[in-house]
């Protein structure tokens, strides 16, 4: 696979100063980061501690208290079309609506953020959902919703990953093919940030940067 | 199984320059995302079909009850059918407003659609435009129908149509500035009402003074004109407030 050399020196995205409030307590104060490609980046602390609050502001959908977002050195608010064409937010709610089968969830998903549509059934092979391409997503578990959300990321070309809990209700081969993934993006130049309470089992520690939120008042 | 895992070409390297976005941008045509997102709320609503029928059973219910309730006395009641018929087509649109954004928002597609990166406001035009489709157009085509039980003037089918085929999309596109503020709280369908009807009056006055007017014989493109203009006003300007509210609702 044909690896990008580390040559852009800007980051592809750089938080200054942030500071965020929730229900009138500090979560995390003055926290400046900056993630580069070839990062995977994970947030780890208490539950209450920030870990999705961080997350959303980074992917512009929450505004910090204070504090700016960059992506590669632009305001996020300023280049937002760039920087949604290259981005992928995967979030605590899977965005799987049970009324369409899984195949259509797919589809709609790649096609709204611009990607092809016609592989979609491999992708579903990809993350064990064959069989189900046609079966309502209502009738499906969580786990499968998950998965039908998921496979999103093997089409992606979005280089920055932002994933919020993404083993949740996933089985033990779903995580492993999952990091096998996550180290791949790393490979190919992009950067993976994500929270997790599971230990990491195939990504080494040395390849992993943490953010560690620990908020004490 | 494996033949179709096989044949997925993963993308070699990925690259923030702009030969990748050219070509995305591609696909990223507006016509695009508005019918994709038009095609997606069809294809919910004819699967969900409370969604549809829920309206329009309340609209017919409504205006049944009132010849019931009044009398049969056909004066009385067409002198009070084009109220009558607006009022409940407007609370028939209020009724159905919620499922506008709540169910995208309670499953995390909302948060999916506002990272896409298409403009907001013209997935929130598809989404507004759906829902015009499944209640306001339902509500045009049966009005007529439930005019006669209410003797409306023979003069006034014409202005009653006209009105309506202009004002609902009206009702959608102003509710749809009410939902995005209020999706974010649990208990928002008060305060949605609170918000939202008191916008709905100049549609209610103009277009039962239309109907009216018609009725009498005499010309009432004088009201329809107030009507298109409201029309125009709020399809070019509330697609951007609904995104903006949006996001403060997601925030």
């Amino acid at each position: 696979m044909n690896t990008l050399p580390k040559k852009t020196p800007t980051p592809l995205i750089s938080a200054l100063q942030l500071t965020c409030i929730r229900e009138e307590r500090l979560l995390f104060d003055e926290l400046s980061l900056e993630i580069k490609a070839g990062d995977i980046v994970q947030v780890e602390g208490p539950n209450g501690s920030g870990k999705t609050s961080l997350l959303r502001i980074l992917s512009g959908l929450s505004q910090p208290y204070d504090g700016q977002v960059h992506y590669q050195g632009q305001l996020i608010s300023q280049c937002r079309e760039e920087f949604h064409q290259n981005l992928l937010y995967f979030g605590h709610l899977s965005g799987v609506k049970g009324e369409m089968t899984a195949e259509e969830n797919l589809d709609f998903n790649l096609a709204l953020h611009g990607n092809k549509t016609d592989d979609s059934l491999a992708y579903l092979a990809k993350v064990n959902l064959v069989g189900f391409e046609d079966s309502l997503a209502s009738h499906l578990s969580a786990g499968q919703h998950r998965r039908i959300a998921l496979a999103r990321l093997y089409q992606s070309n979005a280089p920055i990953w932002i994933l919020d809990e993404p083993f949740t209700a996933i089985d033990k081969q779903g995580v492993a093919s999952l990091e096998q993934l996550f180290i791949n993006h790393a490979k190919r130049g992009g950067c993976v940030i994500l929270t997790t309470h599971q230990d990491l089992i195939s990504i080494k520690p040395e390849q992993v940067k943490k953010i560690t939120l620990d908020y004490s008042c | 199984m494996t033949l179709k895992a096989q044949s997925i070409q993963v993308p070699e390297n990925l690259s923030t320059q702009t030969d990748n976005q050219k070509q995305s941008a591609q696909q990223l045509s507006y016509r695009h995302a508005f019918m994709l997102v038009l095609k997606r709320d069809l294809t919910i609503a004819m699967r969900h079909k409370d969604d549809i029928i829920n309206p329009l059973l309340f609209f017919v219910i409504v205006i049944t009850l009132f010849p019931l309730g009044i009398g049969p006395e056909a004066q009385t009641l067409s002198r009070i059918a084009p109220g009558i018929i607006w009022v409940a087509a407007l609370l028939a649109t209020l009724l159905s407003l919620d499922r506008l954004f709540k169910s995208d928002h309670h499953d995390g597609s909302l948060e999916q659609m506002l990272l896409s990166p298409h403009p907001i406001f013209l997935l929130v035009l598809a989404k507004i435009f759906a829902h015009w489709l499944i209640t306001g157009l339902p509500l045009i085509l049966i009005a007529p129908l439930l005019a006669v039980l209410l003797h409306l003037d023979e003069n006034s089918y014409g202005a009653l149509v006209f009105t309506l085929l202009l004002g609902t999309p009206v009702l959608s596109l102003l509710g749809a500035v009410g939902v995005a503020l209020t999706v974010g709280i649990k208990k928002g369908g008060v305060l949605l009402s609170l918000l939202v009807l008191p916008l709905y009056i100049p549609v209610l006055i103009f277009a039962t003074s239309a109907i009216d007017t018609a009725a009498l014989g005499l010309p009432y493109s004088g009201q329809l004109a107030i009507i298109a203009a409201l029309f125009f006003g709020s399809l070019s300007l509330a697609p951007f407030a609904v995104g903006a509210a949006l996001k403060v609702s997601t925030n």
